[in-house]
């Protein structure tokens, strides 16, 4: 059934039929038909950031937190290009959200008009489609196949450019069907490749399981499904940054993180293995270290719905196209149906070997003194709020890494740090965006203090919608992990890599009418914590940390799994100049 | 996924062709893509390549089917096994392609390629051109007391050779459109 209405009303429509209950935004001349159509309407809770990069990385945690689109509104020009990064946050680490920018009237496009931007044409290559809207009839379809590409497949930042006499204009309004498209990504994977991995499972001496974002995009099927193989295997698992909660940080098959700043059994795992099996990640350099030195000993299965992740970096042995859930689902039914075999013996003596690596206890660190260690800061924060409902976000450099090592994930969609991009500033709007979607929950940013200064007007936000969000600032008044390339790459010199004129952030959230708690001794350090986690509101804790401290282990650049360094004592000289080009 | 579509390679257990995939062999392969005709679709194409760094040594586009308004992007590029794969694999993500073919693997194929050539001289170089032209089957298609403009279609190559004799003889001015390829049989 169609119905007659303005653009700008269709759009509210076409976001209420798509489920959207919140969108984060920022008006402007060429969006202010659709600010007059979210004024006049209670079903759609619209959250005013404060830059509209901010909007994008709040929709971001919104959909991370959810499973759901996060839904962005931002006016032409400089609305539209400062959601770039986010967009290519999003594309990178495969975030379902929606854009919608603003633009010129169409008889204007191509004038150089006031807040003129090539929008699709700047954005193209970093969302996964987008469309300029020229007719207001043509705007229901756009807008529905947008929810549609975002969350099919590998999901992905879509963005709808609409001019504004397209707003303005009156058209058909028809509600969401199911996409006619052509654009319907395989989901069920190759009955014939399955039958081969399992049999490769049935016969391994020494399988991982290598888990990625995938899994958490496939949805909380996909990780039910994931534990499942897990426990009936016996086989140990390792996760890659983006996915931590797939499989619980308590379960005993679970190796850590691994990676650049992986933990050692498993990296050595990855190393050492005979049967890797990769469910929804991509091989990505701060994974795989130097590639032709990549597990060299191991049959590699590859589980990803996009067909250009498989042999993009690694060739695969066994290929699977597919939605995890889907192809989990059908391993476990072969395998259950071949007689439930794995290779018990030789997965003893494998355990055994991860045993002696676990023993190792790369994560070890001693907290003595007066100054507060990054870790304990952490491995303090898993302490006191481990048995909370709990989310927690992430800025980007060692306060990431670390937290990724000292925090244990027990549930998907619990983990929200930027990834792919390396976003410098993703963090606190993203915690928006989680708290927003569970407001009852704690919401824990933990940030450097560099990285947070650089989305800090989000501030506003916070305290306007009261939102309860704690960034959790490990402030060492360096970027930590330039400052530690430089150190291990180029000779000790610092460049440029220290915080001067910090603001005083007791003072700072003061200002903006939130609680700062500074803490700097290691012994008031738990108080100080859940002084933070019970105070109702929002609140920067600033946590003054040891300056100069490295984060371990780390796989330097152009070094195998196997070339761990796991201290101090080990770094000299370490990185070559080959290794040195690389990032 | 069209990506899903390219025919099974030698290897038994693989739904992808997987030819040596990792072989350092620079190999020219010529794709057919055929895209849904909207705005800025080409871009997307051509963004892809530039944005990945891959080769395009010739680019042809039209539409085909009014009807259906699609067009069929002919590109012919170059890389290694890996690198081809990944072009298509990377072709068959975007939202509006329909459909990708490596018609240098799915059988044999016919390319053909259009050219003008205008050619300058008097005497005995304008005589030799012409009589050139006519043993390469091309057309005279302008004529002025001191040019001509030839039109020749065939095979790349045969219009690379048409090219290196007319040099000498005054060979002023080229367009070429690029290749268009189909599948032969059915």
């Amino acid at each position: 059934m169609t119905r007659q209405m303005s653009g700008a009303k269709m759009i509210v429509q076409a976001l209420i039929d798509q489920g959207v209950d919140t969108v984060f935004g920022y008006p402007g001349g060429a969006v202010l038909p659709i600010y007059d159509e979210v004024f006049q309407q209670n079903a759609i809770r619209h959250i005013l950031v404060r830059h509209e990069q901010g909007a994008v990385h709040a929709a971001e945690g919104y959909a991370r937190a959810t499973g759901r689109p996060g839904v962005v509104i931002v006016t032409s020009g400089p609305g539209a290009t400062n959601a770039v990064t986010g967009l290519t946050d999003a594309l990178m680490d495969s975030i379902p959200i929606v854009v919608l920018t603003g633009q010129v009237p169409t008889f204007m496009i191509g004038s150089d008009a006031f807040q003129e931007a090539d929008t699709v044409g700047i954005t193209r290559p970093c969302t996964k489609h987008n469309w300029l809207v020229k007719e207001t009839d043509a705007l229901p379809g756009v807008l529905h196949e947008a929810f549609h590409v975002a969350t099919s497949g590998r999901p992905g930042p879509v963005l709808v450019d609409i001019p504004k006499d397209v707003q303005f204009a009156t058209g058909s309004y028809h509600a969401p069907k199911p996409s006619t498209s052509h654009y319907q990504p395989v989901l069920k994977g190759d009955m014939e490749e399955i039958t081969e991995l399992v049999a490769a499972i049935e016969k391994a001496r020494r399988p991982v399981f290598y888990t990625g974002g995938g899994v958490i995009n496939s949805g909380p099927a996909a990780s039910q499904l994931l534990r499942e193989l897990i426990e009936a295997t016996g086989f140990p698992v390792t996760s890659t940054l983006m996915g931590l909660g797939s499989y619980p940080a308590s379960g005993d098959k679970w190796l850590g993180m691994l990676g650049m700043h992986g933990l050692y059994q498993a990296n050595m795992a990855m190393h050492d293995c005979d049967l890797m099996i990769n469910i929804g990640a991509r091989f990505d350099d701060r994974i795989t270290g130097r590639v032709d030195a990549f597990s060299p000993k191991s049959v590699k299965a590859h589980i990803d719905i996009d067909p250009s992740s498989i042999n993009k970096v690694i060739k695969a042995d066994i290929p699977i196209v597919g939605d995890v859930a889907h192809v989990l689902e059908d391993i476990l039914k072969v395998w259950k149906s071949r007689g439930r075999k794995t290779n018990s013996e030789a997965l003893a003596k494998w355990w055994k070997q991860i045993e002696e690596w676990k023993a190792v206890d790369c994560l070890k660190f001693t907290q003595a003194g007066k100054t507060i260690k990054p870790q304990y800061a952490l491995a303090r924060l898993e302490a006191l709020t481990k048995d909370h409902d709990r989310y927690i976000c992430t800025e980007v450099g060692q306060h990431q890494m670390w937290a990724a090592q000292y925090l244990g994930f027990e549930d998907p969609n619990r983990w929200m740090t930027s990834g792919g991009l390396g976003t410098m500033g993703y963090g606190f709007p993203a915690s928006i965006g989680v708290q927003m979607a569970h407001r009852d929950a704690l919401v824990i940013n933990v940030a450097g203090e560099a990285s947070w200064l650089m989305n800090m007007q989000e501030m506003g936000t916070a305290v306007q919608y009261n939102l309860p969000v704690k960034q959790f600032i490990l402030n060492n008044e360096r970027l930590g992990m330039v400052r530690q390339w430089q150190e291990l790459l180029h000779g000790e010199r610092y460049s440029q890599s220290w915080s001067e004129a910090l603001p005083d952030f007791v003072k700072l959230a003061e200002a903006f009418g939130a609680k700062g708690i500074l803490c700097s001794d290691p012994d008031d350090l738990d108080d100080a914590i859940m002084e933070m986690i019970n105070h109702d509101g929002p609140v920067i804790f600033d946590c003054l940390v040891e300056k100069h401290e490295n984060c371990f282990p780390m796989i330097p650049s152009g070094k195998a799994h196997n070339e761990m360094l796991l201290g101090e004592a080990s770094t000299k000289g370490v990185i070559k100049a080959d290794g040195a080009v690389m990032v | 996924m069209s990506a899903l579509k390219i025919k099974k390679g030698a290897t038994s257990h693989s739904a992808y062709n997987l030819r040596p995939t990792f072989s350092d062999v620079v190999e020219r392969h010529t794709l057919a893509v055929l895209v849904e005709n909207e705005p800025g679709v080409l871009a997307r194409v051509i963004g892809l390549f530039s944005g990945r760094g891959y080769n395009i040594d010739s680019l042809t586009v039209a539409e085909v089917d009014h009807t259906g308004h699609l067009s069929r992007i002919t590109i012919v590029t170059s890389g290694t096994p890996q690198v081809i794969e990944q072009i298509k694999a990377q072709l068959g993500r975007i939202v509006t392609v329909h459909d990708v073919h490596d018609l240098t693997v799915e059988g044999a194929s016919v390319e053909r390629e259009l050219a003008m050539f205008k050619v300058s001289g008097t005497g005995d170089k304008r005589v030799e051109a012409l009589r050139l032209a006519d043993i390469f089957r091309a057309n005279v298609v302008d004529s002025t007391l001191e040019s001509f403009i030839f039109e020749i279609t065939g095979a790349p190559d045969k219009i690379d050779a048409f090219a290196e004799l007319m040099r000498p003889l005054g060979l002023s001015d080229v367009a070429r459109t690029g290749v268009a390829a189909l599948s032969r049989g059915s």
